[in-house]
């Protein structure tokens, strides 16, 4: 017995949008099982992990808070994942961002003006964009493998964002904690009342960026060299189209993204610079670009999904004294689930049983 | 000082050396695994879990080395039945072996450990300057040299080994000659679990006995990047991974000495040595270009 693909005759607009949710699908089951296994009630924990945080508005805006990085950095991913350049070191680019962006409100503090937070996002995105011109650089000039040293990048931007809080950007009134003076209000996003819920400044950000990444990449001739270049290097250079920029392109496309990412999630969710700003939303976001099958409004539903597993391991946590780990665990699997998923949109899969043993075919 | 200096560093490069000869085979074979650093991570919590559970840290070596070889084979049924993208399923690998290994660790974080006892050999461990060096490790330093020369042996004296790099370097034509593409692709995948495994069991066994949360840290990207420093060959690779663990080590001997240099920028050492010779090794286009296998990373289906 074992799987055999069949090639479809043409792609599968059914399972386009059907395996994500095969997807989503298979991992709430797979999560009962592991609810299961540590000894607790599968469908208690399913309600807790999956639903019980849509019921209430506080939650619901938690939601949308923790959607709103991965939906910005997994916007940028999408562009480098589709001109087929693999960059996972958002998490790198997004710390970075995160750091030039507060040199506005932690080295001149004194300067709050209405312009003082365009400007910090503005930092963010330029030192987000520049540090992922690392890797793309390497890559052109050299033929550096990306993967590796947009990785490696992570490891050393993190270390330098610990040096800066524990050494020159410490508060001196922070009682020797490893953190910045407070940001003065002006470089705290807004809160915008919509019906009962209070919405950051910065989801409103992340929907003008998904509006504006869906219409370049699906109606103008960048989004075009985009897929075509990822697709076939060949065919986008008999078009005129140069891999190398591209490269450089797209990496800092999604530096900037990430970066911008970076510094709102400072700015909205902690007010200040810490060793530890992120809870790996730039490794989630690659999660996110995949289950959104990079494509922007998918991102923003995808992102929603995501950032629900994170709520969920807390209120596994608190209401069933599981370990909060089970969301990561769980946003792995799915991602697993998704690009096998995405095998039924070229394949049809069979079953099939041991075959009588044919003749040699000469 | 000095041995006491080139000891920590065969601890420091053991893991690497381990983790990269198992993802060199796997790369030979054509295809690019990832989440090597998921399978580390993984043979990590369970080489410790094991250890404690048995009371043995043997015992904690082969449930290291049988937890990469079952994550692995999650990555290779996406990759090689389903056809995934290898890429992507790496790092699928990746986020969820260093998700699972925190769920099954955390009731050990802060429980003491046992460490893997270094090999007395009464008379060779007792001679001087080159004893304790060369005759007094422990068995998992011995199995990283012995795996580096049977893989070499392998791959490039036996029939099996010439089998799995023409699958390496041409699937199609492999496939035509009527070899199984994708059962030496399980294979390869499954002894790369294996050797990751155990590089991460060396890390909570021997390294430091300990089960601290993530305590890879990168080392699974760094063994990736060794593979391409050593140009898909074994022999360099043990060049590579005592390389790195001598800058591994000279960064913690340095941090007492002060020299000025604030203790994180030492640290970033290793992370940065590893950008820097990707870029000197693949600047080297002859090395690169003749040795890298040519269906790395290319899904294949077979056609009947």
């Amino acid at each position: 017995m074992h799987l055999e693909l069949v090639k479809r005759p043409e792609v599968s607009r059914v399972m386009m949008v059907g395996s994500p949710v095969l997807a989503v699908g298979l991992t709430v089951i797979f999560a009962a099982i592991v609810f299961a296994l540590q000894g607790k009630d599968p469908l208690a924990g399913v309600y807790y992990f999956f639903l019980e945080p849509l019921t209430s508005s506080w939650s619901i805006e938690q939601l949308i808070v923790k959607a709103t990085p991965l939906v910005i950095i997994a916007l940028g991913l999408a562009v480098c994942f589709l001109s087929n350049n693999w960059n996972i070191g958002a998490e790198g680019q997004l710390t970075v961002g995160a750091i030039t962006g507060s040199m506005l409100p932690v080295l001149v503090p004194e300067f709050a003006s209405p312009a003082t937070l365009p400007l910090m996002v503005l930092m963010g995105a330029l030192g987000g964009a520049l540090f992922a011109a690392v890797p793309a650089i390497l890559k052109t000039r050299f033929g550096t493998n990306e993967i590796l040293t947009s990785l490696m990048l992570v490891y050393a931007s993190g270390l330098f964002l610990d040096w800066l809080v524990r050494g020159p950007w410490r508060d001196p009134k922070g009682f020797n904690f490893p953190i910045t003076i407070a940001f003065n209000d002006a470089a705290i996003p807004s809160t915008i009342p919509i019906g009962p819920l209070y919405l950051n400044l910065s989801a409103f950000v992340a929907l003008v960026l998904v509006a504006v990444l869906a219409v370049t990449l699906g109606r103008t001739l960048k989004g075009f060299e985009i897929r075509v270049l990822g697709q076939s290097p060949r065919a986008g250079a008999f078009a005129g189209f140069s891999a190398r920029r591209m490269t450089l392109f797209a990496f800092m496309v999604s530096g900037a993204l990430a970066g911008i990412a970076g510094i709102l999630t400072v700015a909205s969710e902690i007010g200040k610079l810490q060793p530890v700003i992120s809870p790996g939303y730039g490794f989630t976001a690659i999660i996110v670009a995949f289950l959104g099958r990079l494509n922007p409004v998918g991102i923003l539903i995808a992102g929603l999904v995501i950032a629900l597993s994170y709520l969920g391991g807390e209120a596994i946590q608190t209401t069933m004294q599981m370990s909060s780990k089970v969301a990561t665990v769980v946003q792995g699997m799915l991602l697993f689930f998704v690009l096998a998923c995405d095998t039924l949109i070229l394949y049809r899969v069979r079953l099939v049983g041991r075959a009588p043993k044919e003749p040699a075919r000469a | 000082m000095l041995e006491a200096i080139i000891l920590t560093v065969i601890t420091a490069a053991t893991p690497l050396l381990l983790a990269a000869i198992g993802e060199l085979v796997v790369e030979r074979s054509g295809v690019l695994n990832l989440g090597v650093e998921g399978m580390m991570v993984m043979g990590a919590v369970c080489g410790f879990a094991g250890t404690l559970t048995f009371g043995t840290p043997f015992a904690g070596i082969i449930a290291g080395a049988l937890a990469g070889m079952a994550v692995s084979l999650l990555f290779g049924f996406a990759t090689l039945t389903l056809v995934a993208n290898q890429v992507a399923s790496g790092l699928a690998l990746t986020l969820f072996g260093l998700g699972l290994a925190g769920l099954i660790g955390e009731g050990f974080v802060g429980t003491p450990g046992l460490k893997l006892p270094a090999l007395f050999i009464p008379g060779l461990t007792d001679l001087p300057v080159v004893g304790r060096i060369l005759f007094g490790q422990d068995v998992l330093v011995y199995l990283s040299f012995a795996l580096v020369a049977g893989v070499s042996w392998f791959l490039f004296r036996t029939r099996a080994g010439l089998v799995l790099r023409a699958v390496g370097d041409n699937h199609g034509s492999a496939h035509a000659l009527g070899y199984s593409v994708v059962k030496v692709r399980y294979l390869a995948v499954l002894f790369g679990g294996a050797c990751a495994g155990l590089g991460g069991a060396y890390l909570s066994i021997a390294y430091t006995p300990l089960w601290v949360e993530s305590m890879t840290a990168g080392r699974g990207w760094i063994a990736l990047a060794l593979v391409v420093f050593a140009s898909w060959r074994p022999g360099r690779l043990v060049v590579g991974a005592y390389l790195f663990g001598a800058v591994t080590i000279l960064q913690l001997h340095a941090q007492p000495l002060g020299l000025g240099v604030p203790s994180q920028f030492l640290s970033m050492l290793p992370y940065l040595a590893t950008v820097v010779v990707l870029v000197l090794i693949s600047g080297n286009r002859r090395a690169t270009r003749f040795n890298t296998p040519a269906c790395l990373g290319t899904p294949f289906v077979p056609d009947r």
